[in-house]
């Protein structure tokens, strides 16, 4: 039971990383690192659930807690980027290119 | 099979096809609310887990918090520029290759290990333990997470208010 879990957590953080790597705006690409969060949990809470004691839990727990900082922060400065640059296009935010 | 083994494929099928659904979208708000369904998926699996409160705390924390948050945040920006945000997909084929290649090595492992390894057979954790253990050896991380917390919120407010 324990690999059924792991290999669906495994087929999520794949779709998760395929987001991140195929989406051109920048709030897709921040909804694919959500989905590979979302696997991670799910792997801390299986190992948690088939003999890993109470650190699995704990480690999911922060794990929610500094994704919802993450995301706040990262939507933060996205609407910055819009304010700024009038466009969502990871690729047309060149503003560091020297 | 049995009823947990059923739940279980039920669970997995859902949260898949609205995994995929998220990163395959053309409707960056449809994207959000696959998402949506795939974080409430997700904390059923937790329930299948007897993982309640981590079941809880993802229900609230993500597809309440953090969904709310994406979509306030695509409003605000659709009317920043006054139009409907589409989205597409760039390089589908490296993206499939490397996450097919991701997925391949990790279910490799997987599938090699031992059903039970060594020296595993620590009590399965309760609510209760891990309160007990959030307040006497986590207690630090648990503080510091807290400021972390505080600073990112902080730090969000700062970057997105409008200057006046």
């Amino acid at each position: 039971m324990l690999k059924a879990y792991l290999l669906v957590a495994a087929a999520v953080f794949a779709i998760g990383l395929f987001g991140v790597l195929t989406r051109r705006n920048a709030v897709g690409i921040l909804l694919g690192i959500e989905l590979m969060f979302n696997a991670v949990n799910i792997n801390l809470l299986a190992f948690a659930r088939f003999g890993g004691g109470v650190a699995g839990w704990i480690l999911a727990l922060f794990t929610i807690a500094i994704t919802v900082a993450e995301i706040a922060v990262g939507l933060a400065i996205v609407i910055v980027i819009f304010r700024v640059r009038r466009t969502v296009e990871a690729d047309h935010l060149t503003l560091l290119r020297g | 099979m049995s009823g947990e083994a059923v739940g279980f494929v039920v669970i997995a099928a859902v949260l898949l096809a609205a995994s995929l659904q998220v990163v395959i979208s053309t409707n960056l708000f449809h994207s959000v609310l696959w998402l949506a369904l795939a974080l409430v998926t997700t904390a059923g699996l937790f329930l299948l887990l007897h993982a309640e409160f981590l079941a809880a705390a993802q229900v609230l924390l993500y597809a309440g918090g953090v969904v709310t948050i994406v979509v306030f945040a695509i409003m605000l920006t659709e009317r920043l520029t006054g139009q409907t945000i589409r989205q597409m997909n760039r390089g589908i084929a490296w993206g499939g290759v490397v996450a097919t290649g991701v997925f391949a090595s990790i279910a490799g492992v997987v599938l090699r290990a031992p059903a039970r390894p060594a020296g595993w057979g620590a009590e399965p954790a309760s609510t209760a333990t891990l309160g007990r253990a959030l307040l006497s050896d986590w207690v630090l991380p648990f503080e510091v997470l807290s400021v972390l917390l505080v600073t990112a919120l902080l730090g969000a407010v700062y970057l997105a208010r409008t200057e006046d």
